[in-house]
């Protein structure tokens, strides 16, 4: 993405403001980008042109009265085609969903577009977000912008490929354990997982309710600062949504991070880690020191249990959640003598593998002489991962470890082998499965010019002092360490 | 060996999956691998532990209040039963369940 075309929240703002560019401009900009660039990164799935130019004729309207534009005025957005999205097909990259078009709006999109958005149009993700490397799409992979036979990561994927490569300001992604801050990471952008419950989930097609959340993709921190606070905040229609108010992110983010406590767990730096992201995330700490951070060096001894922890509380939520895709109301019906018939039928062939595979494993989990020993227990240990996570943060104002082990992997290099692809979700499902806060910022790159992800956690509703030091990080240079 | 060819049929029995030969072969092997793996949360005492069910935003935190327990219109039968695959205004249609 050259400097030129690189376009920013608050530059679109000034650029509406002095009358550089008209919303209507803009939004056909990226869609001739998007034209050109995402027949060979498979970054979109839909398109919504007549909701973006309505919505954009709109701010062009407000401005030309003078009025005082909305926050996102203009911005031009990516949605993960698991949100629903009044009127735009959203399919979750699933056969079974294949021409189902919602009814309603996600609370997310509603809020995003009452700020002035424009939503350009579904990005592509792993099937029911299950996956981390968008191969799990039944309408294929996404490709990695910055090297075009790697994975962009998953499985907010495809939202994390059409901001790296310049086809939307901002998107949003879904996170249930790492499906933000991954693919962020491998394509070289920040990506925000708020707090549990500070983002509704109304619209968002469950895959583990209580892991599941929205959140922000960009190519400043200060544009998903911008974003979270457009959507941040108690909604009606999700019980689980904190009553919890949100800030302004954006101006909080300015503030400084001289004397931050940021916890540094021994955990988190074991065997398995790539050597060239070891070696840059060290360096990422160490700019932090030069900012005044003091490290501090943390034990957080339940780590190495929570991939099995994840994997089984995910997996049961999901088989449950995903109960309701039987053919009766929505999506894909294949035909069968019995109305059981009809459900094997359509499920077995609506859903591809990696689902299917992650259906069974929770129905086994939850299944008769098994719940105690699997789904129990994982939620015993899910509290002890949790603890975890409030010890430390007696001690720190933040804990600072790499988003994934490795950078971007090739197309097809792990897809035959789940354990191996589950494990490299180390360092994320921990924070999901507490439910705090987290920011993949970028790091720096390999030699061969693969990004890196240096992962800043909070406390619960420390979202600020996060996007604070993620910030400060991306202005002292971190981006190139 | 963990789990049997005979566990993953009564499991997709379960979660009414139909799935293939090559399926029901390659998913035994795949869950056996994984809940192996999975075995190691049994090296935790957990017997004092309460389980986590959700992230509870606590009763004593803001958050955890419900909205009231109130009638709202919609109006949206005809918008999700124009989402069926099947439908008779306004009912969704499958096949018979009860033979008399």
């Amino acid at each position: 993405m050259s400097a030129a075309n690189h376009w920013t929240i608050p530059k679109i703002r000034m650029a509406l403001e002095a009358k550089q560019i008209s919303a209507r401009e803009l939004t056909s900009e990226f869609f001739s980008r998007i034209e050109k660039k995402n027949p060979e990164l498979n970054a979109y799935l839909t398109l919504s042109p007549e909701r973006a130019y309505a919505q954009a004729d709109r701010i062009d309207a407000m401005r030309a009265r003078g009025e005082k534009l909305p926050a996102l005025a203009g911005v031009p957005i990516a949605i993960k085609d698991v949100i629903s999205t009044r009127g735009v097909r959203t399919t979750c990259g699933s056969r079974i969903l294949e021409n189902y078009i919602p009814p309603y709006d996600a609370t997310a999109v509603e809020r995003l577009e009452r700020a002035g958005a424009v939503i350009l149009g579904k990005a592509n993700c792993d099937e029911f977000a299950m996956g981390s490397s968008n191969e799990n799409s039944a309408y294929g992979p996404v490709r990695n912008p910055i090297a075009l036979d790697r994975v962009p990561g998953g499985s907010s994927g495809g939202s994390a490929a059409a901001v790296a490569a310049g086809l939307a300001v901002g998107a949003l992604g879904t996170e249930t354990g790492g499906s933000i801050r991954q693919p962020a990471s491998l394509c070289g952008i920040p990506g925000l997982m708020p707090t549990y419950g500070r983002v509704s989930r109304y619209g968002l097609i469950a895959f583990a309710s209580s892991l599941d959340r929205i959140g922000p993709l960009a190519t400043t921190v200060g544009d998903t600062a911008a974003l979270l606070g457009a959507m941040a905040g108690r909604d009606e229609n999700d019980s689980t949504s904190a009553n919890v108010p949100g800030s302004d992110y954006f101006e909080e983010m300015a503030k400084p991070v001289r004397g931050t406590r940021i916890g540094i767990p021994a955990e988190y730096f074991g065997e398995g880690m790539d050597a060239q992201v070891r070696s840059k995330v060290t360096a990422g700490i160490e700019l932090l020191k030069t900012l005044g951070c003091v490290p501090v060096e943390l034990r957080m001894p339940h780590t190495d249990y929570a991939i099995a922890t994840y994997y089984i509380v995910a997996t049961a939520e999901a088989s449950s959640n995903l109960a309701r895709f039987d053919g009766v109301r929505y999506g894909l019906r294949v035909k069968g003598e019995t109305l059981r018939d009809m459900y094997k039928k359509t499920r077995g062939r609506g859903f591809g593998a990696e689902v299917k595979r992650r259906i069974m494993l929770g129905t086994y989990a939850l299944s008769s002489g098994y719940y105690d020993a699997y789904y129990l227990r994982a939620q015993k240990v899910r509290a002890l991962i949790a603890q975890d996570f409030a010890r430390a943060f007696e001690q720190v104002d933040a804990i600072v470890t790499p988003t994934s082990p490795s950078p971007a992997f090739r197309l097809g290099e792990r897809t035959n082998d789940p354990l191996q692809m589950y494990l490299a979700d180390i360092y994320t499902v921990t924070g999901s499965l507490a439910g705090i806060p987290a920011i993949s910022v970028p790091c720096g790159k390999t030699s061969e010019g693969l990004p890196i992800g240096l992962q800043i956690c909070g406390p619960r509703f420390g979202e600020s002092r996060i996007l604070q030091l993620a910030h400060a990080f991306e202005q002292a240079g971190g981006f190139v360490i | 060996m963990k789990i049997s060819r005979e566990d993953v049929l009564y499991v997709a029995e379960l979660a009414n999956l139909e799935l293939s030969e090559a399926e029901v072969e390659t998913f035994r092997q795949q869950l056996d691998e994984i809940l192996t793996y999975i075995d190691k949360l049994k090296q935790l005492d957990v017997s004092a532990v309460e389980p986590m069910a959700q992230v509870l935003h606590g009763a004593a935190e803001p958050g955890a209040e419900l909205r009231e327990d109130v009638v709202q219109e919609c109006n949206i039968a005809n918008a999700i039963l124009e989402q069926a695959p099947e439908a008779k205004k306004p009912y969704f249609r499958v096949p018979k369940v009860i033979e008399r």
